[in-house]
């Protein structure tokens, strides 16, 4: 990778050489701005010599020279974090997990798989495919995102809705601490023995330790999948049918809504037969045995149709569901076409609330003169409204970080929280007092001390501290005194 | 005062308290220490909305009364133990049911927990969605925590439609053969010579299922068979009179298990958890949850 010259003068390059080589670290100005972003709008961080461990040993090496020099260190897999979660705050030891991205064993009879942090989940997926089992949650970053960021951010995607997120399938993970000590937390099989730290530790976004070998729980495939796509002249409508059908008692393995704008982006590309003319469009996926499928396929297709839905499209075949969701899968890249940056925000609501959130979403965006475009998991009320604008356009990035606190704020009244999948990072630190009382966030910290206790794991991540981060922008303002 | 805040008078900021469910568990990781002052969370069913697939209860509220109050909407929880025990009591003993494979861990039944930390304050754990990353995931850490860390007064659980039908069959075969044939049967049994599986779902697909199974040489019982007592971990070998659950390698036995070995790595960060949420050792002394076998 990166080759040195000459001997470093910097002591902890010099100990970090001595654990990975030196082809395996490096403090180069390219790589420090690099790894210095995640997959968020946010700028201004600073990194420090970046790693690339391959073994728990050499994490260990890397977390125990960061603390012989005084400085943090922070976990990071393919970077596709939209949260800032990664990145850095005043130059702390990168540890970049990406060529940790071995799949070390499978084990079929018990349906478990240990793989390394760096897997990228869609290679774990390619891997399993044809063995008639699968590792569930399937953001929809899989084709880049690692199986490490899964559990550090405890991550979804559009199959959680009935097989539940990340930490429902993850067993156990094998961590190194902040003090360079390597425990494994959980169990290959059944409950956790004592304390379930395992839980505690998955969606920790990277300040409990660094995770070096995740034992990943497997799925039976399903012998029958049903796809059906939806679509309504009213936004109103489509979001209504969703608590409609939860209600009738379906829990579907998938349940998403796009919207106008997202259809007229995906259709000219993906020829998925989305109707152009469509307000919204709902796509269901029922999965299990045939007679339970059929009679859910009808289910919904009634509930659908009292609904207000204008027509129901059961998908013919294997090409004709993949094609629905390619459409799905690849909603943020045709964005581009109609601006160049977008601002994706992740809240939750009680899903019997989206019509309602939904019409608020829409007025925000206009009273700030925004496009935005909505494409989520409605089955679990997981709102991610795509502020759509040109970074370019002077004062923009105000009227942003204005509609997306709006809309925060919205979320929040509305009896819903600040993230579902995406995580707290540096993004909303500053909304985590409207969501928690102080007595809430001291409950929390009182894990994270127990973790970390010396702060040295990505600090100044997930809890307001009052304390900002280095050079980050406007993003990462924390009123004094909110909460310390 | 509401319930919640009369729980929090009655915990109060110092002096060493045990919580009290149904006692259907009570010696599950030792007993509260002589002279500990006896606590009871709320109690009561508060909100079931079965749109949101979520009910709100009193930590005290019988299984029984939740089962009751679930079924006008054909939903049910993954809580499982007979109807004296207390939705607290089960969530704190952390076991997930028999039924694990088809309805999920115990663990991941909880959205969100209102506590009285060990300083006698009220704090909430969670979040009221259904899916909710927003800070550390401190339900998951009160599951199985035997009311060490902070005690549950008010829960809201996780909630899904109840299956339409439900079969256990037993029959003289290896489980191995079960699970080659059924998909994700909720329960399946081995007692060494007998498997026992529970199949659920949609009545025409647990027709379908069970008619393969009598091929293989299973009939039709009336229910989950009896099982020992205690609680051990699958080591690789089945111990007299035992049963084993398949897929999650919990042992039913006839005599107490061992009590598992701990990492002592583990355990220090454990009690680093402990000490930080209850520096003082006031909140269910004597109790362990690691003196108990899952």
């Amino acid at each position: 990778m990166w080759k040195r010259r000459r001997k470093p003068s910097d002591p902890l390059l010099r100990d970090l050489i001595e654990v990975l080589g030196p082809d395996r670290v490096t403090d180069g100005s390219a790589a420090r701005r690099l790894y210095s972003r995640d997959g968020s709008v946010i700028e201004g961080g600073r990194a420090g010599p970046v790693c690339f461990p391959e073994t728990t040993s050499e994490v260990v090496g890397c977390v125990q020279a960061a603390r012989v020099h005084g400085r943090a260190f922070v976990p990071r897999g393919a970077g596709t974090g939209l949260t800032g979660g990664s990145v850095p705050c005043d130059d702390p030891v990168m540890i970049v997990t990406t060529r940790m991205n071995q799949i070390l064993e499978i084990d079929r009879g018990r349906r478990v798989a240990w793989v390394q942090p760096g897997v990228v989940n869609l290679d774990l997926a390619h891997h399993l495919a044809g063995s008639g089992l699968h590792f569930a949650p399937d953001p929809s970053s899989q084709q880049a995102c690692t199986i490490g960021g899964n559990v550090a951010n405890n991550s979804g995607g559009p199959h959680c809705l009935a097989y539940g997120v990340t930490s429902a399938h993850v067993a156990a993970v094998e961590v190194v601490l902040s003090d360079g000590t390597v425990v494994v937390l959980g169990e290959e099989q059944g409950d956790s023995v004592g304390l379930d730290l395992r839980g505690a530790f998955i969606g920790g976004e990277g300040t409990l330790g660094v995770a070096t070998k995740i034992a990943v729980r497997l799925t039976q495939d399903p012998p029958k999948v049903a796809t059906l796509l939806l679509d309504f002249v009213e936004v109103a409508d489509a979001a209504t049918t969703v608590s409609a059908i939860i209600a009738a008692g379906v829990l579907p393995a998938a349940l998403e809504l796009m919207d106008r704008r997202v259809v007229e982006a995906v259709e000219p590309f993906v020829h998925a037969g989305y109707p152009l003319d469509a307000a919204a469009v709902l796509i269901v996926e029922l999965d299990g045995l045939p007679g339970g499928v059929a009679h859910e396929v009808g289910l919904v297709t009634r509930i659908g149709l009292q609904g207000g839905a204008r027509t129901v499209r059961l998908a013919a075949d294997d090409a004709e569901r993949d094609r629905i969701w390619k459409g799905r899968k690849s909603a943020f890249g045709a964005i581009a076409n109609i601006r160049p940056d977008y601002y994706l925000h992740d809240t939750v609501i009680p899903r019997t609330k989206l019509a309602g959130i939904l019409e608020e979403v829409y007025a925000i965006a206009e009273r700030h003169d925004l496009l935005v475009m909505n494409v989520f998991h409605a089955g679990d009320g997981n709102l991610h409204p795509l502020l759509l604008f040109d970074s370019r356009e002077p004062g923009v990035m105000e009227k942003v970080l204005a509609a997306g606190e709006e809309i925060v704020r919205a979320s929040l009244a509305a009896g819903g929280v600040l993230s579902g999948e995406h995580g707290i990072g540096l993004e909303k630190r500053r909304f985590m007092s409207l969501q928690f009382s102080p007595e809430d966030l001291a409950a929390q910290d009182a894990l994270r001390r127990a973790f970390d206790p010396d702060g040295i794991a990505n600090p100044l991540k997930v809890l307001p501290t009052g304390a900002s981060c280095g050079d980050v922008n406007a993003l990462d303002i924390v009123p004094d005194g909110v909460w310390i | 005062m509401n319930a919640l805040d009369i729980f929090r008078d009655a915990v109060g900021e110092s002096g060493a308290v045990c919580i009290r469910g149904g006692g259907t568990r009570w010696t599950v990781g030792g007993l509260p220490r002589s002279g500990t002052r006896e606590v009871v969370a709320p109690s009561g069913v508060k909100r079931h909305d079965p749109a949101e697939m979520t009910v709100s209860v009193g930590a005290a509220t019988p299984l029984g009364d939740l089962r009751e109050a679930l079924r006008p909407t054909g939903q049910e929880t993954t809580l499982e133990g007979p109807d004296g025990c207390t939705v607290g009591g089960v969530l704190a003993v952390g076991h997930s049911g028999l039924r694990r494979a088809r309805v999920g861990a115990l663990t991941d039944a909880l959205l969100e927990a209102r506590c009285i930390g060990a300083n006698g304050r009220a704090f909430t754990a969670g979040g009221p969605t259904v899916k909710n990353v927003t800070g550390y995931d401190l339900c998951r850490l009160l599951v199985g925590s035997l009311g060490t860390l902070a005690l549950m007064g008010e829960v809201l659980l996780r909630t899904r439609p109840a299956p339409e039908h439900a079969m256990w069959l037993e029959g003289e075969v290896e489980p191995d053969e079960v699970v080659a044939v059924c998909y994700r049967p909720s329960c399946v049994l081995w007692d060494g010579t007998t498997s026992n599986v529970c199949i659920e779902g949609y009545q025409v697909d647990v027709v379908e299922e069970a008619s393969i199974l009598k091929r293989l040489g299973f009939r039709e019982v009336g229910g989950s068979p009896v099982l020992p007592p205690f609680r051990g971990r699958w080591a690789g070998n089945l111990p007299d009179g035992a049963v084993l659950e398949i897929g999650t390698g919990v042992l039913h036995q006839p005599l107490p298990a061992d009590l598992p070995r701990v990492d002592p790595a583990v355990a220090r960060v454990a009690g680093r958890v402990k000490v930080s949420f209850d520096p003082t050792g006031r909140l269910n002394p004597g109790r362990d949850p690691y003196r108990e076998v899952a």
